[in-house]
Formats: structure tokens, C-alpha cells, sequence
């Protein structure tokens, strides 16, 4: 029969819910840092009043409305899956997560949309010292935004704070309890470093990358200078971070850090699997390299500690797809290491005054630009796939979770997502990279509004002569 | 003293919903008006006039969303499930119309911009009418088992929720080109001038159609209507609409600036009104109260402590930005 073979109008929603969130939390994930890094280089600009400053936050002011645009038509579309896709969860965890969501519009989505149009309008009608409010109001809303949307995560992964009703459904008992749940802390804080690596990362990429053509550009080196510091100094942060997360989940997620790390039976010295096939029927994970104790020293700081593998947990509770956990985990990690490996490399190349001079690095930042986007991504699916089979961990199923809308429809607008999503998105994206590819120039022009916008494409570099060392730009 | 928290919290909601359709509704509209205007500088003052503001208006929608999800829940989890295709259409057509927004002004070449544009007005058509659709369906009714949606998902396409989905694009139309009227001068203004009268003129039509269609195949909203203490509470409104019609009439006549967008937005306050007084108490008619479909009460005053001192905020902050960009917009300077 075919409806056999049809996927059920579960998988669909989970599809769609995966599809539509991840396109989601790549603009966030860019924005958040990238606001930040505007608000800073606006600061830097009113500090010093040297034009560098200047010309290079209205070249990242460019690309940051329209990667903020996308963010938020593609975040309207994840506040109505809640309840086009997910109404029973909406019905039972409605009462805790929905407030938490509702803060999140009172206090960052109104604070960003409302001063965003001051930050890319207003700079001749307010003045500095008012524009740089709405600009640092605009970094703040999107900093709220990840708290509230991080704690209602964070809440669905580890539940606290709440009491059960007669039909199921929950109910908040202490508000603080439910807002700082057990993981919430770990979450946010790498989530948020996170943010700031991918928008270093591109900003370094995009530095580099003019710095290849011309070494000398001033703008282009500030970005990669100040975004090699980010690598340096953060990167190594993110590892302390996300060894500490790991460590909270170890305790509130077994099953999850179990599927990260390909064990299925409970021993001591456990071995760090670099490299495996996880087989969920076989019981084992095949083909396993790994390097023996070093799980149990990073999991319970004790090389001697018992981990806990699958088949201590019930089977019921086992992650759905454990190669996907297994292998987004080890993508993730690999990435966060590259980063430290870009940021050592910058800090021994600065500490030899060649961080300009030399092509390789410039090269290595380059790939490295969406390795931050990578990352976010892997580590999300980690999370996610991580705790199924539950939405609520331990408590609710997904499969108990579902709304009742027949597959074909689910079916139809998840192709609709992806057509739109593709076409749409993909078209703002090859944009941003035009954009990127956009020598940084004096007298960067900001966002065109109201004009067509100058020549398309890349115009030979005018003769830096008087520009080509660290100072302002006329 | 003991507060009715869900009918406080339905009538910030429905603030909120309000809020969004006057916002979004005449930046909607601006996108309906694009087959009417041609030229490209024309369009660009359009678009121009709400840059600004575009993003904060949308941002009432999601209030209105997670505002039902998180003191609604139940409302949330079956309005939106039966109203599945326009909405997700809805969705769709927004985020087409949002990156537009930006894109429009930013690709190099004619063909590029000619595409933005299409993007931009057909997004704005479909989300208006699948608004539209939404309403109609919602107000005829949806099917409830236990606490979950029991219809189709081809429930919501009737003639009725046809004919609101097309008095909304007439609606927003109306509010676009009223809009141009108090924000523009010269060629855009008067051409705004001669939209305005037949968009009024279909906006009405449209609103006696619905109100028609729901006494004639509704026993309930006869009830309310007609019978008597209904009568007492609705009566004004039509009357009220009459008046505002001839009012509207006048200020498009004397050429009056503001004026029409005001009463535009009078157009929509009263049907909303109207609405609001056929569904009482019903958050989901026929039958979900608004009591019946609100969570515990301490999960209703924890977001209301915010909602009390940051609505106020954001009213505040919102008006203030649109006064920042207030005056005319022209071809020359846009905001820069
Ligand atoms: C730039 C992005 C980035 C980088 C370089 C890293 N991570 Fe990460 N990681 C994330 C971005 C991220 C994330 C997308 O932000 C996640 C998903 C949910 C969350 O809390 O953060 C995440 C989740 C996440 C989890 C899952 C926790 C859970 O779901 O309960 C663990 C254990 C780690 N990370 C550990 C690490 C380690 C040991 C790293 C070593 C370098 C690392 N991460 C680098
Ligand atoms: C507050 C934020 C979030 C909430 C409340 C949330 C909630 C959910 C829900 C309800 C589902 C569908 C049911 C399920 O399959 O578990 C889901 C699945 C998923 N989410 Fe999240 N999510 C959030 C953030 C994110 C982010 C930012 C990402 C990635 C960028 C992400 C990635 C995924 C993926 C990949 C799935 C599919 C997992 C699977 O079905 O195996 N989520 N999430
Ligand atoms: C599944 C859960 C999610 C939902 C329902 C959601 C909802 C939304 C909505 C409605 C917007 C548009 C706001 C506006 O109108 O201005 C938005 C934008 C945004 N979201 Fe999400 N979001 C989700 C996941 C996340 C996560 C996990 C983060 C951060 C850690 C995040 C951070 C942001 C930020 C910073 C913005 C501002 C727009 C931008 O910077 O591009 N969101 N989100």
C-alpha cells in the first residue's frame, strides 16, 4: 500500500517543525553577535571620532538589516508553529512556556522592531548620541530575546517549577524555579558565546578576504584584528562552557549525553569515542576509535567515574536517532576546536606583528566564515534530537504532542517551507555575500534608502595612498 | 478585591490584535496599491513611508499570538490548527513581503527590482486575504471534540470566508491609500485621493455584505442583533458607521490630509466592535468561553505584571518613533 510508505503526519511535523527552525536560528545567531559588534563599533566611533569607525559600522550596518529582516519573518513563522503544528502541546505547557514566550515579545521583539527603524533611518534626524541608544536598545532586545526563548528551551529539556493537573496539563508553581531551570544557566550562556563566534567568524572571513586583495585597507583590517580577538579569547571560553554544559546534561539527560558519546553499556574509565557508527539494534557502537578514561575525566572530572551507557536507561527513553546525535555532536566540537586553532595561530602571528602579512591565515579565516553557522546548527540538532523521544523531557511525547491535521496538509506546506524558504531566503543570502564581497570603503554610504543603489559588483580599489596604515581615513 | 483575569487579558489581546490589523493594515494596503502605481520613484515613496515603522507593526502579530498561547493556550491550540492552510499561507506571504522590503531597494538591476516588487505586492495580497479567509472562518464557527480542532483542513473555504478575505484586501487598500494621503504630496497624493473613494466605497459594501450574510444564515447572531437587549448595546454601531461614512465622504471632498485615514480607521474600529459584540463571550465561537479556555490564574497575573508596565513602554516608544518620521515623504529625500 502506499500510505505505507507515506511519512505519518508525525514525521512531517517534526520535519517542518526541524526545517523551519534551524533557517530560524541562523539569522538570530548571526544578528545577536552582529548587533553587539555594531553597537561597540558605533561606541568606538563616538569615543575616538575617527571615520574607520564609522565607515565600517554602515558597511555592517547594510548587511545586518537584511539579515535582521529575515530573522524576523522567519521567528513570526516559528511563533505560530506552537499551535498549527503542536496544539497539544500548546494545550498542556501553554501555561508555563507561553508566558515565558510572551515576555520575550514584551521585552525584546517590540524593543528591537521599534528602535531598529531609528538605527537604519535615523542617524541625521536624532543625532550620535541618541542613535548609538537605539543602537546598543537594539543589541540589548536581541540579548532579552535569547533569554527568554533559551529559558523556555531550556525548560522544555529540564522541568522545574511546575505542578501536573487532573487532565495532564501543567501548571507554573514558582515562577523562579520554572525561569531558571536547571540547564537554563549552561544554555544561555553558550548559546549567547555561540552567537558572538558565528558573527566573529564571518567577520573575520569577510576582513580576510579583502585583506587578500588588499593588505592595506584599514577597514578590513580592523574586522579581522578585532575579530581574531573574539577567536582567541572566546573560542577557549566556549570549550570551558560547553564542557560545563555537558557535564549539567550528564546529570538531568543521561540518555542524551549517552547518545552523544556512542556508549551503550555503563563502565568505568570510559572511553572518549572519536570516531564510531552508533547501532541502535546491535546494542553497540561499531567501528569505534577512542581514546580510553578520558569521558569519565570530562564528564565526572574523575577518571575512575562509572558513565552511564544506553542499556541502563529504559529503552523507551533511548533518543530516536542516535548517528544523527552522535555525529552532529563531533561536528560541533571539531569546529570549536578549529576556532581555538584560529585564534592560537592569530595571537602567535599578532605577537609577531604579521597578522596582515600573512595570506594563509587570511585563507584559513575565510573558510572558517560559516563555521560558526555550522556549528549553532549541529549543536541545536544535539539538543534537540538529543532529547526526543520527549518535548517535555520525561514527561510529554512527542508523539503525544502533535496537532490533529491529516498528513497530506502537513505534507503540503512543508513543501511550500521549502520552496519559499529556498527561494526567498536563498535570494537574501546571495545577496549578503555580494554584499561581503563589497570593498569597505571611506565614506561608507549605509543602507540606500529611497536611491538605486550605486554600481553591482566589485570596482577596482582606488589608490589607498595616504589610507593604508591604521588611521582615519581622511 | 478578586480580578477577572481573562476578561482583562481578552481585552488586551484583542488591543493587541487591533493594533496589528490599523498597523500592518495600511502598510498591507501600501502593497495592494502597487498594480495602481507604475512608476518606480512612486513606489519607492510608498515603500519609503513605512521602512521605519514596518517591522514594529508586524511585531503586534506575534503579540497576538503569543499572547493566546500563553494565556489562551487552549483557544491557540484549536483556532489554529482548523485555520491550517491560511494561515501557514498567511506566513509564507509575509515572509515574502518582509525580505522584499529590503530587497527592493538594494538589487542592481531593473528585472531584479521589477521582481521584488511582484514579490512584494503579491505577498501583501495573499497575507491580506488569508487574513481575511481567517476571519471568516473563525467567526462561522469551528468544530470542537474534547479540548482538540475535530474538522477538515479544507474547513475554513466557504463562500463567506471568501467574501471577508476580499473585503479585507478592499479594507487595507482603503487604509494604504489614506495613508499616502496624509504621508505624500503631488502625483502620489491625488492619485491616493482617487483610490480612496471607490476603496471606500467597496470597504462598505463589503462591511453591509458580511453583516447581511451573518443575519441572514446565523440564529445566534440574529438573536444577539435583533433581539432586545442587543439591540440597545448594537444598534449604535451601524448608526455609527453612517455617520462616519458621511463624514469620510466630506474630508475626501475638502481634500482634507488627515482626516480620511482617520476615518478609515474608524471603518475598522466599528466593525471590530461589532464583531466583538456578536462573539461575546466566546473566544471560540461556539463553544469556548474565554474563562473556559484561560490557564490557572497565577499563570495569567505572572505575564500581567509585565504586560502592565511594558505595554504602556512600548506604546509610548512606538509613538515616539513614528513621530520621529513624521512630515511628508518625498521623491527626494526619503529617510536618510
Ligand atoms: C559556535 C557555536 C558552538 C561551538 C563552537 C560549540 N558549541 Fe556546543 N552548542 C552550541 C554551539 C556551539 C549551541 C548551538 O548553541 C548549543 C545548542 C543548544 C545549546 O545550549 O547550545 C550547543 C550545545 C552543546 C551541548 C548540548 C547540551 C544539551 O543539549 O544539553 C554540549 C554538551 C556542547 N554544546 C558542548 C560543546 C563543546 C564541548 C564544545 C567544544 C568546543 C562546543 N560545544 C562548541
Ligand atoms: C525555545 C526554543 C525552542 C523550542 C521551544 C523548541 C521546541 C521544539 C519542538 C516543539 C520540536 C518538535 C517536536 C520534537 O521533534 O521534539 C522541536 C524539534 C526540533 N528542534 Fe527545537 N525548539 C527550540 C529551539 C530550537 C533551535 C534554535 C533549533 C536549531 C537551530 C532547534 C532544532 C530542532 C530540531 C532539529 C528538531 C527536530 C528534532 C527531532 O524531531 O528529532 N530547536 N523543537
Ligand atoms: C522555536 C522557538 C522560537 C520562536 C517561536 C521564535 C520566535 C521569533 C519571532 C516571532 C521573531 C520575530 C520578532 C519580531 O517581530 O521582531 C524572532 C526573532 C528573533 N529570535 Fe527567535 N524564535 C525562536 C527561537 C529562537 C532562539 C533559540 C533564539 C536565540 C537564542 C532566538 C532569537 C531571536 C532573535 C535575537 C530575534 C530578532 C531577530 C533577529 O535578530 O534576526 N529565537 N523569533
Amino acid at each position: 500500500m502506499l500510505a505505507d510508505h507515506l511519512p505519518s503526519a508525525l514525521d512531517l511535523a517534526r520535519s517542518q517543525f526541524a526545517f523551519t527552525v534551524v533557517w530560524h536560528f541562523l539569522f538570530p545567531s548571526f544578528s545577536i553577535g552582529l548587533a553587539s559588534y555594531l553597537a561597540v563599533l558605533e561606541g568606538l566611533w563616538m569615543a575616538t571620532g575617527r571615520d574607520l569607525y564609522l565607515d565600517t559600522f554602515r558597511y555592517w550596518l547594510k548587511v545586518f538589516a537584511v539579515v535582521f529582516a529575515m530573522g524576523v519573518v522567519s521567528g513570526l513563522v516559528m511563533s505560530y508553529q506552537f499551535g498549527t503544528n503542536w496544539s497539544v502541546f500548546s494545550d498542556k505547557a501553554g501555561a508555563v512556556i507561553g508566558p515565558l514566550l510572551g515576555y520575550e515579545v514584551l521585552t525584546a521583539f517590540f524593543l528591537e522592531a521599534g528602535f531598529l527603524g531609528v538605527m537604519l533611518f535615523g542617524l541625521e534626524r536624532v543625532g550620535p548620541r541618541l542613535h548609538f541608544l537605539a543602537t546598543s536598545l537594539v543589541a540589548g532586545g536581541t540579548l532579552m530575546s535569547a533569554f527568554w526563548i533559551l529559558s523556555a528551551n531550556s525548560w522544555m529539556q529540564t522541568p522545574a517549577g511546575y505542578t501536573i493537573d487532573a487532565d495532564g496539563r501543567f501548571a507554573p508553581e514558582d515562577w523562579w524555579a520554572v525561569v531558571f531551570n536547571a540547564s537554563f544557566p549552561y544554555r544561555l550562556a553558550h548559546t549567547v558565546t555561540a552567537a558572538y563566534l558565528t558573527t566573529g567568524m564571518i567577520v573575520g572571513a569577510v576582513g580576510a578576504w579583502h585583506l587578500l586583495r588588499d593588505r592595506t585597507n584599514p577597514r578590513a583590517r580592523l574586522m579581522f584584528s578585532m575579530a581574531m580577538w573574539m577567536a582567541a579569547l572566546v573560542a577557549p571560553v566556549q570549550l570551558v562552557l560547553g564542557d560545563l554544559h555537558g557535564g549539567n546534561t550528564y546529570h538531568h539527560q543521561p540518555a542524551k549525553v549517552a547518545a552523544m558519546e556512542g556508549h551503550f553499556d555503563t563502565v568505568a574509565r570510559a572511553p572518549s569515542i572519536l570516531f564510531g557508527w552508533p547501532d541502535a539494534q546491535a546494542g553497540e557502537t561499531k567501528y569505534e576509535i577512542g581514546i580510553p578514561g578520558l569521558a569519565s575525566l570530562y564528564l565526572a572530572h574523575d577518571l575512575d567515574a562509572k558513565v552511564t551507557g544506553l542499556k541502563d536507561l529504559p529503552r523507551d527513553t533511548w533518543p530516536t536517532n542516535l548517528p544523527l546525535v552522535f555525529w552532529a555532536f563531533r561536528v560541533m566540537v571539531g569546529l570549536g576546536l578549529l576556532m581555538i586553532a584560529l585564534g592560537l595561530s592569530s595571537l602567535v602571528l599578532r605577537a609577531r606583528r604579521r597578522l596582515f602579512e600573512a595570506p594563509w591565515l587570511h585563507r584559513f579565516a575565510v573558510a572558517m566564515g560559516p563555521s560558526g553557522l555550522i556549528a549553532v546548527t549541529a549543536g541545536w540538532v544535539v539538543t534537540e534530537a538529543g532529547r526526543q523521544p520527549f518535548t517535555v523531557y520525561g514527561l510529554l511525547r512527542t508523539a503525544d504532542s502533535l496537532s490533529p491535521i491529516a498528513a497530506p496538509a502537513v505534507a503540503a506546506s512543508l513543501a511550500a517551507f521549502a520552496l519559499v524558504y529556498f527561494a526567498v531566503f536563498g535570494a537574501g543570502i546571495w545577496y549578503i555575500l555580494h554584499l561581503f564581497n563589497q570593498t569597505p570603503r571611506p565614506h561608507e554610504s549605509g543602507p540606500p534608502v529611497g536611491q538605486p543603489v550605486r554600481t553591482a559588483g566589485i570596482t577596482p580599489a582606488p589608490a589607498l595612498s595616504g589610507d593604508s596604515q591604521l588611521q582615519p581615513a581622511e | 478585591m478578586e480580578l477577572d483575569l481573562p476578561l482583562i487579558w481578552a481585552i488586551l489581546i484583542a488591543t493587541a490584535v487591533f493594533l496589528y490589523v490599523a498597523m500592518d493594515g495600511f502598510d498591507l494596503g501600501l502593497g495592494i496599491l502597487f498594480p495602481a502605481v507604475r512608476g518606480k520613484a512612486e513606489r519607492d515613496v510608498m515603500v519609503n513611508s513605512v521602512a521605519p515603522v514596518w517591522d514594529g507593526n508586524e511585531t503586534w502579530l506575534v503579540l497576538g499570538g503569543g499572547g493566546l498561547l500563553a494565556v489562551f493556550p487552549l483557544a491557540y491550540a484549536t483556532i489554529l490548527p482548523a485555520l491550517y492552510m491560511p494561515l501557514i499561507l498567511m506566513l509564507l506571504a509575509l515572509v515574502f513581503r518582509g525580505v522584499a522590503f529590503e530587497m527592493r531597494f538594494r538589487v542592481a538591476t531593473v528585472r531584479g527590482q521589477l521582481w521584488w516588487d511582484r514579490a512584494f505586492s503579491w505577498g501583501s495580497y495573499v497575507a491580506t486575504f488569508c487574513q481575511g479567509i481567517a476571519l471568516g472562518a473563525f467567526v462561522q464557527g469551528i468544530k470542537i471534540e474534547g479540548r482538540a480542532y475535530a474538522g477538515g483542513w479544507w474547513d475554513w473555504l466557504t463562500p463567506f470566508s471568501l467574501l471577508t478575505g476580499a473585503s479585507l484586501v478592499v479594507g487595507y487598500g482603503l487604509l494604504g491609500a489614506c495613508w499616502l494621503i496624509w504621508k505624500t504630496n503631488g502625483e502620489l497624493q491625488i492619485r491616493a485621493y482617487r483610490l480612496a473613494k471607490p476603496l471606500g466605497v467597496a470597504t462598505l459594501t463589503g462591511i453591509a455584505l458580511i453583516s447581511a450574510t451573518m443575519l441572514a444564515v446565523s440564529a445566534p447572531f440574529r438573536a444577539r442583533w435583533l433581539g432586545v437587549p442587543g439591540m440597545m448595546v448594537g444598534a449604535p454601531v451601524p448608526i455609527l458607521v453612517g455617520l462616519l461614512a458621511w463624514r469620510f465622504a466630506r474630508a475626501l471632498e475638502r481634500r482634507d490630509e488627515i482626516a480620511p485615514f482617520l476615518c478609515a480607521l474608524g471603518f475598522f474600529l466599528l466593525s471590530y466592535i461589532g464583531l466583538g459584540i456578536s462573539m461575546w463571550p466566546f473566544i471560540v465561537p461556539p463553544s469556548i468561553t474565554i474563562w473556559q479556555a484561560a490557564t490557572p490564574p497565577h499563570s495569567q497575573a505572572f505575564l500581567l505584571y509585565g504586560a502592565v508596565v511594558l505595554v504602556p513602554l512600548i506604546l509610548t516608544y512606538t509613538a515616539y518613533v513614528y513621530w520621529l518620521f513624521r512630515g511628508k515623504v518625498t521623491a527626494e529625500a526619503g529617510y536618510h
